[in-house]
């Protein structure tokens, strides 16, 4: 894992509907665990489904000033249209992570596209494609620990629910420890 | 209310600070990006005893919380723009009839339904002048999520102790921002209640002013039995149409907050100890901005700092002519497009002073890039 940085920038983009902005929150409660402060924001239009959405999160060990993200240090999308927003960064050196079920394969430096939907789908739910993606993310950037994000999911989840996010979690770090 | 740092909006300390500062009624009618506001009082206030009230409209939200203050309860509602403006007439009528209560006006971009789930600052002028006739009223502005929940508790303190409407107008950055936030303890923020008359029922007069311009308020289905009227009325409550008594009415409902001004007006000032060349003035979440900004330009040499307008109005007008007063640029980001506070601030500095104007008006949140290109 790379070296834990003190203050992380984050974009979670795609559409309305995928959950970004509760992966978003989940993010930033992991690193309040850690001591941070945190600042989520997010983005969207009039439709609750569809449409351009999301979110932000910054962590910092300090006071976090201007609240919007400025300087990316890790991108996640969801959707063809947010990956067009956002692929130059990877060429700056951001790292883009994107999921390869739903949108077409990148090459390149700095793009990590992996099937977040197919192996959720084979996990028992769609809906924790973002788990597995935040496994990833954490896994390859440090933005926060894997432990700090099961006891959020913890909190958040009971029984099934927690397990089911549990394993998606687990599935994604797996991803790159092996 | 939970005391552990969370992870909370803008909306939800708002509604959680006014349960702290009493607020037990909410009537209100949801609108984006304010309902998070009604969603969180649905949920909590049966549980401390208070009542939530989905009204049909706008006009009928806030005519439940005047009558909801009158019967004794610290009362409020929030809503946006096109809902604001629905509001105006029965918030004159809370400036006549005297009626403590809070508006959450949650500001999006306009005009009309405008862009809905987009911020902006415009509203500051229908803040201070949406209602007609001669009338005072007080505005309070927050920048983070804990303001939310602070002058949440500082709006009820100042209608309660003025007895006025009190506006908190915030912007949907702050309002959909989530923040880790720790709530203060019970005891930690001053509560101020409304002064209750002394005298036997017999002997109220609900419009007879202290020496401070503010009288008590007894409560409807009390043993005072009391009259309010939005029509030119005496002490007793009572129409009175004399020219006398009309001079005296209008006067002391500015003077009651004109004379208390220094409990009133809030602003604070960030990297203005050593002085500062370029003064940016700033409110609601833009302070945000202009801070980041204020900082990038001294580390490119130029002393630059904020004053934060906390109170909207009555207008800070006298911190802004002292720190601006040797400051060799003033700067003004606001999201809107005339220079709402800029306006303020030109009549507070006067027509010599270099004040530039950083207006963004299309649903974009002013970043301090953008301030920035006008500092440097």
């Amino acid at each position: 894992m790379t070296e834990k940085k003190d203050r992380y920038e984050v974009i979670m983009a795609g559409s309305g509907g995928q959950g970004l902005i509760v992966s978003g929150i989940m993010l930033g409660e992991a690193a309040m665990l850690e001591g941070k402060n945190v600042v989520q924001t997010q983005s969207y239009g009039i439709a609750s489904r569809g449409g351009f959405s999301a979110a932000e999160v910054i962590m910092d060990r300090d006071e976090i000033i201007f609240q919007q993200v400025e300087k990316p240090d890790v991108v996640l999308v969801l959707t063809e249209e947010a990956m067009e927003k956002y692929q130059d960064l990877a060429g700056s050196g951001i790292p883009v992570f994107y999921d390869t079920t739903l949108l077409k394969p990148r090459t390149g430096e700095n793009f990590y596209g992996y099937p977040f939907t197919e192996l959720a789908e084979k996990l028992g739910h769609v809906g924790t494609a973002n788990m597995i993606a935040l496994g990833v993310m954490s896994a390859v950037t440090g933005l926060v620990e894997l432990e700090s994000l099961a006891r959020v999911i913890n909190k958040r989840f009971s029984g099934k629910t927690a397990e089911m996010n549990l394993k998606a979690l687990h599935t994604g770090a797996g991803l790159i420890a092996g | 209310m939970q005391r552990e740092a969370r992870l909370i909006q803008g909306n939800q300390a708002i509604a959680e600070g006014a349960i702290y500062a009493g607020a037990r009624f909410y009537a209100g009618y949801p609108i984006t990006p304010s309902s998070e506001i009604a969603e969180e009082c649905s949920r909590i206030m049966p549980g401390v005893g208070g009542m939530y009230i989905q009204m049909e409209d706008e006009i009928a939200s806030i005519a439940a919380v005047v009558g909801a203050s009158l019967a004794g309860a610290k009362a409020f509602t929030a809503t946006s723009g096109p809902g604001f403006s629905l509001m105006q007439e029965n918030l004159g009528l809370a400036v006549m009839g005297e009626v403590p209560c809070v508006v959450i006006n949650v500001q999006r971009s306009g005009p009309s339904t405008g862009l809905a789930t987009k911020p902006a600052q415009s509203d500051v002028m229908q803040v201070r002048w949406g209602r007609h006739g001669d009338q005072s009223i007080i505005a309070l502005s927050p920048s983070s999520v804990k303001e939310c929940f602070t002058l949440t508790v500082q709006a009820f303190n100042l209608a309660e102790r003025f007895r006025v409407p009190v506006i908190l107008a915030a912007d949907e950055i702050v309002a959909h921002m989530r923040e880790s936030f720790t709530a203060p303890a019970p005891g930690e923020l001053e509560v101020v209640d409304r002064k209750k008359p002394a005298c036997p029922p017999g002997q109220y007069k609900p419009f007879e002013a202290g020496e401070d311009g503010v009288a008590p308020l007894a409560a409807y289905g009390s043993r005072y039995v009391f009259h309010v009227s939005s029509s030119m009325h005496g002490p007793d409550g009572y129409s009175n149409n004399s020219p006398a008594n009309a001079a005296w009415r209008v006067a002391q409902l500015h003077r009651k907050i004109e004379t208390h001004r220094d409990e009133i007006v809030m602003t604070r000032s960030y990297y203005t100890g050593d002085g500062c060349d370029v003064l940016l003035v700033a409110f609601g979440a833009v302070t945000r901005a202009a801070r980041a900004a204020a900082l990038e330009a001294r580390k490119r040499g130029v002393k630059a700092g904020v004053l934060q307008l906390i109170t909207l109005w009555p207008f800070p007008d006298l911190e802004v002519a002292v720190l601006g007063e040797n400051a060799r640029t003033v700067v003004v980001p606001e999201m809107n497009y005339a220079g709402q506070v800029a306006g303020e601030v030109r009549k507070a500095l006067g027509p010599g002073k270099d004040i530039r104007r950083v207006n963004k008006f299309n649903g974009q949140i002013i970043t301090p890039k953008d301030i920035l290109e006008a500092v440097m």
